[in-house]
Parts: C-alpha cells; structure tokens; sequence
C-alpha cells in the first residue's frame, strides 16, 4: 500500500519504522511519529464517519483536541473503546479502528436518507417530533433513534486496565508547552520553584512546530527542543507530554489525565493505562494557546474542508500533503502560512482572501513564491459528496451582502482559516471572568478570581516577541514570589513576520435560489438555518439556544463552533456579541475515561475490607461471607451440600437447643473515660445511667436531636471513669463523630475522652443453654455462676493465660456471654472455645442465623432502626427517661410522634405457615384494592423461626399496638406475592425474656 | 476540591474532613423549658444563603477535631478557619 500523498522529505515521523494498521478492514502503512488521523491521509483517506444527525460522509477537520468529526471505535489488545479522536490517536503497530455512527458501511450509509428528511428533522426535532402516540416512545421512536445515533459502542467486558491517581502538589502548574509555557516554565524554574509543565500533545512546542518564526537564532522548534532538554535535566521540575489539564476546581485545584499507555500496542507490565492527576498549585499559568475558527460556507463539512492550521501540521509535524489541488479561504494571514508550506513542497495552491487588499511580510512572501491570490473572494459552496472536488467560489462585495458571479473551481481540499479564538476554557472554569475583545473577535480572560494567570495565545496575544516577553516576565515574578530567588533570565531575541489586521467576516451569505447547508457545529450538524428557527421561535438567551439547537454540546463542546454560534445569534438579534455572552465553559475541557476517574477503586478495591482475627478460621471452616459495612462476615458456615436456609437454620436450632458461638468483632467499640463519663452517657442515652455500678453493663438507644433512633448497645461500666461502648457495626463511625460534636462543641465543659477501640478487640458471642457450662470451662477460675456473674454483669477472667473480659448479655434471646480478648489473641480465643466446647456440641453460627435468633425474639436491628423510627416504634419507650434530659427528647413531644394511631412494631405469620415474606413487603388490609393500596406498615425482617417452625416476619405497621390478631396482607409485587397474614407480637419466643436471665 | 486550613494540622484537601452545617446554631440548654418555634429553629431551620457562611467541618480523617469554617457559598472562598472553641470576631 501506498503513502500517495506523505512528502519526501520534512515532518517529525520516524519514517526509519513503518507501521501497519488496519482501518474499516482494510490495512494501511504509516509511520513510527504518527496519528492515526495523519497516516490515513497519507493513504488519500478521508471519509472516516457520518455526521450525528444527518449521517452526512465527514472526514478530518483539525489535527488535534478540537477535532469535532473524526471519532472512530478503536481495537486495542482485545479491548474496545468508543469515541476515540483519530486527531490525537498515535498510530502503534497491529492498531485498527472503525468509522461509528454509519450502517452498514461508512461508504453505504442508510442513516443518510436523513440527509433527504432533513426538512423533518430541523433544530428542536426531539422536542417537536416522536410524540405522538404516547405508546410508541418506548417501543419503536427510543429504540430506532438508539440504534441510529450515538458515537460508537462501549465494551461489556471487564475493563482489564489499571487506571492510577497521583496527588501533587507545586508552586507552579504551566498548562500548555507552546512559547508562553516554555517562557514561563523557564523563568520559573530558574528562580527554583517547583514546576509541572503539561502538554496534551506527544511532541513540546505547541505552535512552535509549524511556525516559519526564529527565537535566539535558532529555529521555534529547536529552541522548544533545547528548552525541554534543559527542564528535564531541573530537579525542580516535572514535565509530562500526553497529559491534559482538563479540569479547573476549586482552591486551584486542577486534574490532569496522563495517557501512558494509548500510544503502544499493549500496557507494559505494571504500568497504568492513565493516571489521572490531581494537583494543587500555588499559581497556574494557563498557555493552552488558540484553536483556529472556521468561515462558514455551503457544506462546509465535505470531507476535504478542513482548518488551514491543521493542513499546515499535517505537512509539518507528519509530512503529509492533505490534497494536491488545494484552495485557502481564509479572512487573515494565517492562510497564507499555510499555502506557503504547500508551495514549498511544489504543490501550487490558490488563496481565495475576503479582504479587499490587504497588506504583510507573509503576503508579500506568498506573493514572491507566485502563489495565485484572489482578494475579495469567498467559497460559496463545497462539491463533492464523499470528498471535495471542486468549489463554488465567488467575488464579494464591500459591505459583505452581494455575491459576484459563480465560477466552479477544480480542488480536492479546502483549507479555511477564520482567525483565531483562544483557548479560555481553564481560566472560564476558573472563575475567571472574561471579557470580549473587539481587535480578536473573541473572548479573551478577564478578571481573575483564583491564582491565575493566562499568557500567549490564550490571553489573546498573537506576537510572538510580546508572548515571550510578558511569559518569562510572568514566570520570574510570580515564582519569586514563592522562592524569593530573582535569577535573571536572558530574553532570546525573535524573529517573525509581521500580520496585518483580520477581517471580521466569518459567513457566506447564500446566493440567490440556492439552500446549502452551513454548517455552524460540525459533530452536531447544527446549521446556520436551526440557530434561526431557534430565535424565530423566541429562544434568546444563548444557553437556551445552546440546548435546543445542540450547538455547542457533545464532545468537543463546540470548539470551533462557539464563537460563529455566537456572532449568529448576534447578527440576528442585532446585539453586540458580548451583550449575547457565551456559555458556560465547564469540565472536562475534553471526555476522560471514565476508568481514570475511577482509578484502582474498582470492584473490592472500591471501599475497604476489613477481616476480623478469626478470618482465616472462618475460611477453613467452609463459612460463606457477607458484606456488613467494610466488614466480612460469615454468613453461615457450609456442611455438605447445604444451602444457605439449611444452614442457618441448623446453626440457629443448635443455638437454641445446645450453644453457638458468633464472631462479633465487628460491632464499634468506644472507650468513654473521664470523672464525667457518667453524665456524657447520661445525656447521649435516653435511659439513666448516672447510678450504673462497676461492673454492670447497661443497654442504651441513642437518639438523633429529631428523636430519630440513632444507635443502639450495651455499655459497660469497668472501673470508675470508664466505659466501654458497644454500637452497630454500620453506625460505629458515626456515633464516634456524634460524641466527638456534643464534647467539643455543645459540652466542652464535660471532662471526658472517647476513642474507638474497635480494631483492639476481638469478641465471641457464646450463646445457648449449654453456654453457661462451656464458659466454665473456658474460665475454671471464675465464679460465673447466675449469682457470680449475673444478666447484664461484667468481670475480667483468665482464658489460658490470656486476659480476657466477659459480659453476660444476649442478643439471641439465649442465656449468652460475649468475650473479648486482644485483637491478637482472637484466634486462640476462638479455637479454644471451639476445643472447649465440643462435648457440648458447640457449633459456629453466622449473621443469617443471628438474625434469625433476634428476630424471633423481637429484638430491633438496623432493618428496624433505618433512620424513620423513635423509640416507641420500636418498642423501646421503656428505656425513654421522663425524669432526665437529653438529646433528641424534646422532639418526642411532636405530634406525630405521639399521635394515638403511631406505628409500632409487630410479628407477621403467614396464615398457611408455610409461605415466607420477601421483606420490603407492604401491609394492606385489602388486596383487591385498585392501586394505590393504601399502605398500612412495611416487613422489616423474615426469618424462619427454629422455635416453632414456620415463617415469621418483623414489621413496622400504623396503630400496631392495637392490630395484634388482626389478619391482613403482604404484597409484594417485585416477588408478585400476595400473603394473607396475622399479626402478632413482636416478642415471638419467650416474650418475658426468662431464658436470658436463667 | 476545597483546600481548608485546619487550626490543628495546617492546610488539608476537603476530602479529609465531613461537612456539619451552621456553625451559628446554638442548641438549647438542657432542662430547659423550650417552646416549640425554638426548637424547630434548631433542629430544622436553616437558611441557604448565597454569601459568607460560618460552617462546622470536622477532620474526620486528621486529627478528629471540629473547627468553624468561614466560608462564601457561592464562590467557595475559605476567609477564616477557627478552633471549636475559638471566638469568632
């Protein structure tokens, strides 16, 4: 395969390594050094897509971020990713890439009768259209337009990259390595000041590349070569290519998304994809340099129509001629840059200029290679359907109104160059506000709000000699600032050709009789007659003109389409642009994989896990874990072909009718210690606990100030000045933070400390009849007898040496103890209960039978305590001082709290006693009610009760106290259940809690 | 992401610290006898303004401290930080 139109000679490739590469099926050759935009063209492709709407044949319009057309579906290492921009896709050996948004080829499009349809499908059609009837939405308008628009498809697989986050922190963050950001990022890292330089590109120098200029008599690209050399060798200094400063945050705070890997075939080992960096930087320096705007004319967006910047880097930087027969529209000078490059490598191009005579060096210079000039003259329309063959072109009056006579001229590209519009898109996200500058035509940035500062390009300034100048002056001042140091830095002398002044036309009017798409967005096919529709329809403000054209929206955010959307909501409005404003500039300045915003928190790194000591024992030991919180939990313990119903039920009988044992070291723990420890628990707790003994522990329900149960435990008095509090596994952190608000903020007169201690110890719960004879085994030296160690008593005992604490409180219902020893000596605490205990056929139980065992009982967890309920709700107005104050009492008075008919908690049998409850399941009295049956209350838990051998369930439900015997029904319609139930009490086993106290 | 100075460790990114609402809320001494117009004022009433805002944060994930934070909603702009029990003049 040939590289029909790659030159001879010149470009930056490395034409010593050629690379094949597969586009649409079909292989092709280019080089080590290129995109996968520039080696196509040097293959005389391009048509790479349809357009979005109209499904128009599109091609390469720029060469880099701001390309708004070539999106392609690249194939990777057996991986797959849309929206890829050929323009900055580097080309690697065995890449291949396909057009999107066309079926079933590129070539052969059947979206394309859009094209035709076009009068049904003007600005606003999702608004207008699809709506009638109401029923085909879903079924036929939602689909076909799914299936007919969208840039590509993403990957279902697994994405097997790794993305990594880095924070950083410098003096100065340099966005851009064009001249301003080389300038400043010299200055500065002379004076000593830490510097990050950031270019998105794979190769410095920004515009320096393919500008004819000369800085301290070398060329603008060595000079940017030496200077990078120079700054990679600084200590002081990172500078990172392929890495786009996309986002401006607050406090400047500033993202950056490095791509290591795109660029080669595979990810090398251990090295990420991307990494996204998040830097905060004393200073920014905002050298992101200018985006050329386009002229609009009729179908504008053939292929072969593309920006005059980017003709010129496609010669420069890739050595890649994009037509041979070329015509330069342009309304300044930089169109003459372009067609000198062109002539240079014996290619005659024809500048057609909207200026009446205009007069510079670089003119005089194209005019000396005898390149031919038309001045006064504007393309009308592009020809060609899937390529550019020739253009309508003609001369142009004065006022810019009236068209001359139609010629047809022969060219196979059209490079337009409408002036320059900076790149503000970072200091906008800034804060900053911009201002509009009339000798430009475009916004440039204003007043400042956070340490910013623009520079070059950017700011507006397109001089050279004056970029540099005010660059290294920025760069010294502001990090002498920091470092204090003043190094002087030596400004080279430049030389560059002078430009004469632009022409503020951006629009060919249409000729008489003829109806050509203009094109004013390129990636959303917003033309110059939708912006009109949208006005005529009364849209005025430009955000609302922004939405319901799209102009301005998807990837590339509209830029090179803004400011010609602007002037034309201006022109027709007759405002001044800046009274019309622009939209507004937002993150990310370009689409970021959404696996580097992610990075390593994927799947089990997404939140930390957290093993308790017996973990392993657990594992050995067949136990299938559960997520509670960051914990892992055994959600029972496998034997044989058990499933997890059989099992549970097993551990939960054998709780009942021998001893269990559960590993409870995930519930919070907090140390409260102090002389007024006491009246802290006093005030957090709505029970007394001012006359609490040493050695007793107490069970306690905290309340938010709304009188919403916050938390519930048991506290432990162990000496004095202090306690130990248990809480919720899920709610540990909070309560924490809530003692910590009420001691530092509300009470700091109160002389206490409190401290998490979760991780210190590790608990057993030991539970069941037989539990009282194992702890005797287990502490044969303790008197832990019904009259040595009570219900709801503490003592420390001697487990083999190791200390040990030991409370008789139940969760299960059970006569039950919990033990806690040193995180370190879980385990052997743990297998010795196990050794221990089985003469007394103790066997481990997990969170599924747990739950089994308090609900049962009655008792409330976190499916009761969900953050709607008080006290009363839950059964618990026993434990509700009347005599004491504290937090959250006051709003127990409100009416609804005590309102006659509050609900309350209730047990739940299905009347067949054999059908369970799916929880979540609503309470109604009548099931044949028309929707929406009024709901009476909610299942918060179901289990299989072990004690009588049927479903039982745990509900919340309206004026429970007074429903007991009522019979009503469960529904469910995600389960599609309807279950006739009665309603029972809460307090299912032993409702007098006598086995506890046995 | 916010950069809060914190009275205790120094300058800090946001995602070391927890958001805690008004900082000017005052709540009520215990045992004391509060009509239900306060106590609504405490629990539930809170002004959104636009402007400088004297806020609670505390540094969850640093030395576990609650501070007051003067801060513009709007802009974000942090003036002032201060110590639980520090004056705010």
């Amino acid at each position: 395969m040939t590289q029909a139109f790659r030159i001879e000679n010149g470009g930056l490739i490395n034409k010593d390594r050629k690379l094949s590469f597969k586009f649409n099926g079909k292989t092709y050759l280019g080089y080590e050094g290129d995109t996968l935009a520039s080696a196509l063209l040097a293959n005389g492709v391009h048509l790479v897509g349809r357009s979005f709407k109209y499904h128009r044949p599109r091609g390469f319009f720029g060469a880099g971020v701001d390309e708004p057309y070539a999106m392609v579906q690249l194939y990777r290492n057996g991986e797959t990713e849309p929206n890829i921009k050929a323009t900055e896709q580097e080309l690697f050996e065995g890449l291949e890439a396909k057009s999107v948004n066309c079926w079933p080829s590129v070539n052969f499009d059947i979206g394309a009768i859009n094209n035709f349809l076009k009068i049904f499908l003007p600005a606003g059609f999702y608004y207008k259209t699809f709506m009638w009837p109401k029923s085909f939405w879903y079924r036929i308008y939602e689909p076909f337009i799914r299936k007919a628009a969208g840039l590509g498809v993403a990957s279902t697989k697994h994405d097997k990259e790794r993305y990594e986050h880095k924070y950083e922190y410098c003096d100065l963050l340099i966005a851009g390595s064009g001249p301003s950001g080389l300038a400043s990022a010299y200055a500065a890292a002379k004076n000593g000041a830490k510097v990050i330089l950031a270019e998105d590109k794979p190769r410095f120098g920004g515009s320096l590349l393919t500008s004819d200029v000369n800085i301290g008599n070398q060329s603008g690209k060595d000079w940017a070569e030496g200077i990078i050399a120079e700054l990679k060798t600084m200590p002081n200094v990172v500078v990172k290519n392929r890495s786009q400063i996309f986002g401006y945050y607050d406090h400047n705070m500033l993202v950056m998304s490095e791509k290591v890997s795109d660029h080669l075939p595979a990810t090398k080992k251990y090295h990420p994809n991307k990494r996204l960096w998040y830097i905060r930087a004393k200073e920014v320096l905002i050298s992101s340099g200018s985006i050329e705007r386009p002229i609009v004319f009729g179908n504008n967006d053939t292929p072969g129509v593309m920006l005059s910047s980017a003709a010129k880097e496609y010669l420069k930087v890739y050595g890649v001629l994009v037509g041979k027969k070329p015509l330069v529209f342009t309304n300044n000078d930089s169109g003459y840059e372009t067609a000198i490059e062109f002539k240079k490598h014996g290619v005659d191009p024809i500048v057609l200029d909207t200026r009446k005579k205009p007069e510079s060096e670089i003119i005089d210079e194209a005019k000396n290679l005898g390149i031919k000039i038309k001045n006064s003259y504007v393309v009308v329309a592009a020809q060609g359907y899937k390529k550019v063959k020739s253009a309508d072109i003609a001369s142009i009056s004065e006022d810019k109104k009236q068209l001359g006579e139609i010629e047809n001229l022969k060219c196979d590209c059209i490079c337009v160059s409408g002036f320059w519009t900076p790149t503000i898109h970072l200091a906008s996200q800034s804060g900053n506000k911009t201002k509009f500058k009339e000798e430009i035509d475009a916004f440039v940035p204003g007043q400042s709000k956070q340490n910013e500062v623009t520079l070059g390009a950017a700011n507006g300034v397109f001089s050279l000699d004056e970029t540099l100048k005010t660059s290294f002056k920025a760069g010294s001042d502001l990090s002498k600032k920091i470092t204090e140091n003043d190094n002087e830095v030596a400004i080279p002398n430049v030389v560059e050709k002078k430009s004469s002044q632009h022409d503020k036309f951006w629009c060919v009017p249409l000729p008489k009789g003829k109806n050509y798409k203009r094109f004013l967005d390129f990636q959303n096919d917003v033309a110059v007659s939708d912006v009109e529709i949208a006005l005529r329809e009364g849209y005025r403000s430009i955000e609302h003109v922004k939405r319901y054209t799209t102009l301005g929206m998807a990837t590339d955010q509209g830029k090179t389409s803004n400011l010609n959307g602007l002037q034309l909501v201006s022109e027709i409005e007759n405002k001044v642009v800046p009274a019309v404003g622009h939209t507004t500039f937002r993150p990310p300045y370009t689409p970021v994989s959404i696996g580097a915003i992610v990075g390593r928190e994927v799947g089990k790194h997404s939140k930390p896990t957290r093993k308790s000591p017996m973990h392993e024992w657990h594992e050995k030991n067949n136990s299938v874990f559960v997520d509670a919180g960051v914990w892992l939990r055994p959600r029972y313990y496998k034997k044989g072909n058990e499933n997890l119903f059989e099992a549970s039920k097993r551990e939960a009988k054998n709780v009942r009718t021998n001893v269990g044992v559960c590993d409870v070291t995930t519930l919070g723990k907090i140390d409260v210690k102090g002389p007024d420890a006491a009246e802290l628990l006093n005030r957090v707790y709505t029970n007394a606990w001012l006359k609490l003994p040493v050695g007793k522990a107490r069970y306690g329900v905290m309340l938010r100030e709304d009188g919403i149960v916050m938390d519930d435990g048991t506290t432990t008095r162990i000496s004095e000045n202090h306690y130990h509090m248990t809480t919720t596994t899920a709610q540990a952190a909070n309560v924490l933070s809530h003692l910590e608000y009420y001691l530092q903020l509300v009470w700091p007169e109160l002389n206490v400390n409190v401290v998490s201690t979760t991780e210190q110890w590790a608990g057993a719960a030991i539970a069941g009849p037989k539990s009282r004879d194992l702890l005797q085994k287990l502490f044969p030296n303790s008197d832990v007898s019904n009259e040595g160690l009570p219900f709801m008593g503490y003592m420390e005992g001697d487990l083999f040496g190791v200390k040990a604490r030991i409370f008789r409180i139940s969760f299960s219902g059970e006569l039950a103890y919990e033990v806690n020893v040193e995180s370190d000596y879980g385990n052997f605490m743990w297998e010795k209960i196990i050794e221990v205990g089985e003469e007394f056929n103790i066997q481990p139980y997990g969170t599924e039978a747990l739950s089994t065992l308090r609900i049962e009982m009655g008792h409330v967890a976190g499916s009761e305590l969900d953050g709607r309920t008080i006290p009363f709700d839950n059964a618990l107005e026993g434990l509700v001082s009347k005599k004491k104050d504290f937090i959250g009492k006051r709003s127990l008075e409100r009416s609804a709290f005590i309102a006659e008919d509050r609900q309350r908690i209730v047990g739940v049998v299905p009347l067949d006693k054999q059908t369970s409850i799916p929880e979540g399941s609503h309470l109604v009295k009548d099931d044949k009610a028309p929707l929406p049956n009024p709901k009476l209350g909610h299942i918060s838990a179901s289990c299989w009760s072990v004690e009588y051998d049927n479903p039982f369930s745990l509900a919340i439900l309206k004026d429970g106290k007074n429903m007991i015997g009522q019979k009503l029904f469960a529904m469910s319609p995600l389960k599609n259940k309807v279950i006739p139930v009665e309603i029972v009490s809460s307090h299912y086993v032993d409702p007098k809690g006598e086995r506890v106290r046995s | 992401m916010l950069y809060i100075n914190c009275p205790h460790c120094g300058m800090r990114s946001q995602n070391e610290f927890s958001y805690g609402g008004d900082a000017s809320v005052k709540r009520p001494e215990l045992n004391k006898e509060v009509s239900d117009q306060e106590w609504d004022n405490f629990v539930y009433n809170r002004k959104s303004l636009r402007g400088k805002h004297l806020e609670l944060w505390q540094h969850i994930s640093g030395c576990r401290q609650w501070i007051k934070v003067e801060r513009d909603t709007g802009t974000h702009e942090i003036f002032r930080t201060f110590k639980a029990d520090e004056e705010v003049a």
